[in-house]
């Protein structure tokens, strides 16, 4: 687990809200503009900090969904009901309004060209979005490393990014979706969760080595590290981020 | 200065003690889990604590040895640097005070080590004086695996990352050596009054 180092200060910056794309019912990406960005690695998150009018403030981090190599910056958020900040960011903030931010944050959860694979993500619900980062990252460097997303969603409609992932915009990327609750009757992917035997299709073999990156509420990274821990994969492979809803 | 977020306005009303929440963030009554890795899962028969490093001679306890040590229950504030604080939790493990009187040391730092490769550095005036603990219960339960059981280091007074899960040793070290996330840009201190999130903080 050696680390690289990040020394330079994370100053408050802002960014413009360029464009607002829905994703889902509950989910939007808002693509920013942000003249002082420095760059980031795929898989890295940005704290945003929001300031009411009686000075009231509050800061979440969310995940950067677009590659280093992208124009803007995206943050894809879900809109969690009882939240502070994602009902604001998914409804009120528009085009041309300013958000407060700094980041990048993190470097373990990240994937660059250089680390190689074969490269395994397994996402759920919302935790698919570090992973868009990493794979317009792998399509901009023309990476050749081998590739696959696992991902988990309620139905088709619960699903972002949806276009891109099942119109084959990552060409030679295997994408495999799994849906839990509701799928059309000629549904051709997984039905139901992730489970061992659907991991072990995917996964490759632990004697292959694959670079494992999961993301999703808690039970479910739980339950997949655990599968694969189990079948052999070396936890010193399988990376973690947990985030969504937390329950009460 | 912040410039105001147009039409923003403060959704939760906590009843909580605001003296007792830091700048940036917001009560949870859950438990959240945050981890950069698998949840490792140690037997207690195949577990021990040990203090090595800097010292004139390393000690370890085992599962049992560690238990029948003089225990205390602390109720305390944590607050993880991904913005969540919980309120008066109530824990129960063994002060740093009491594991650190088994060992001569001239080190003023320690790098705690767990299962699963995680490490994390901390000053020995953040540990001592009641500070700290090497806790194995919260809430009256046995501490689960996915929360940092059988043990986890507990030091409120810093971010949560500073509490190492599945802790199985401090190592005392002359110098101040960067941990896991104090390598990945993560402050080196974290004092969450002083919100001391990332570096330069």
């Amino acid at each position: 687990m050696a680390g690289t180092a990040l020394p330079r200060r994370l100053s408050w910056q802002l960014g413009r809200v360029v464009e607002l794309v829905d994703e889902t019912a509950r989910t939007k990406s808002i693509v920013l503009d942000v003249p002082d960005w420095q760059g980031h690695r795929a898989g890295q998150h940005v704290d945003i900090r929001l300031t009411a009018e009686d000075g009231y403030q509050a800061e979440r981090s969310y995940s950067i969904g677009s590659a280093p190599e992208d124009p803007h910056l995206v943050l894809t958020v879900e809109r969690l009901d009882d939240g502070e900040v994602s009902p604001y960011l998914t409804d009120v903030l528009m085009p041309g309004d300013e958000l407060e931010l700094r980041g990048p944050i993190g470097g373990y959860f990240v994937w660059e060209e250089s680390l190689g694979g074969p490269l395994l993500l397994i996402a759920g619900g919302s935790g698919v979005a570090p992973f868009r980062a990493m794979l317009r990252h792998w399509s901009a460097a023309h990476s050749s490393v081998p590739t696959r997303l696992l991902y988990s969603s309620r139905s088709l409609d619960d699903l972002i990014y949806r276009k891109e992932l099942l119109d084959g915009v990552y060409d030679g990327v295997e994408v495999r979706i799994a849906l839990t609750r509701h799928w059309p009757d000629d549904w051709q992917g997984h039905r139901g969760r992730i489970d061992g035997q659907l991991l072990q299709k995917v996964a490759w073999t632990p004697s292959e080595r694959p670079l494992v990156y999961i993301c999703g509420p808690t039970g479910f990274v739980e339950a997949a590290a655990q599968s694969l821990v189990g079948e052999g994969h070396d936890p010193r492979r399988v990376r973690t981020e947990r985030f969504g809803p937390t329950g009460t | 200065m912040s410039p105001i977020s147009r039409g923003f306005t403060r959704r939760r009303q906590s009843t909580a003690d605001t003296t007792r929440v830091p700048p940036g963030q917001y009560v949870t009554g859950d438990f959240p889990v945050l981890s950069a890795g698998p949840t490792p899962h140690t037997p207690p028969d195949q577990w021990s604590l040990r203090i090595d490093g800097q010292v004139d001679e390393p000690v370890s306890w085992t599962w049992e040895e560690f238990l029948a040590l003089p225990s205390e229950t602390p109720t305390v504030d944590i607050h993880c640097v991904t913005k969540w604080s919980k309120l008066a939790t109530t824990w129960k493990g063994v002060s740093l005070d009491v594991l650190l009187e088994y060992v001569q040391t001239e080190a003023e730092y320690l790098t705690a080590w767990s299962d699963g490769g995680y490490t994390t550095n901390l000053a020995l005036e953040d540990v001592t004086d009641g500070r700290a603990w090497v806790a194995y219960e919260f809430a009256g339960e046995q501490l689960e695996s996915e929360h940092g059981g059988p043990a986890r280091l507990l030091v409120p007074h810093l971010y949560f990352w500073k509490s190492a899960k599945w802790v199985r040793g401090l190592t005392l070290t002359p110098n101040d050596e960067p941990g896991f996330w104090e390598t990945y840009g993560y402050h080196n201190h974290g004092d969450p009054w002083l919100e001391q999130r990332y570096q330069g903080d």
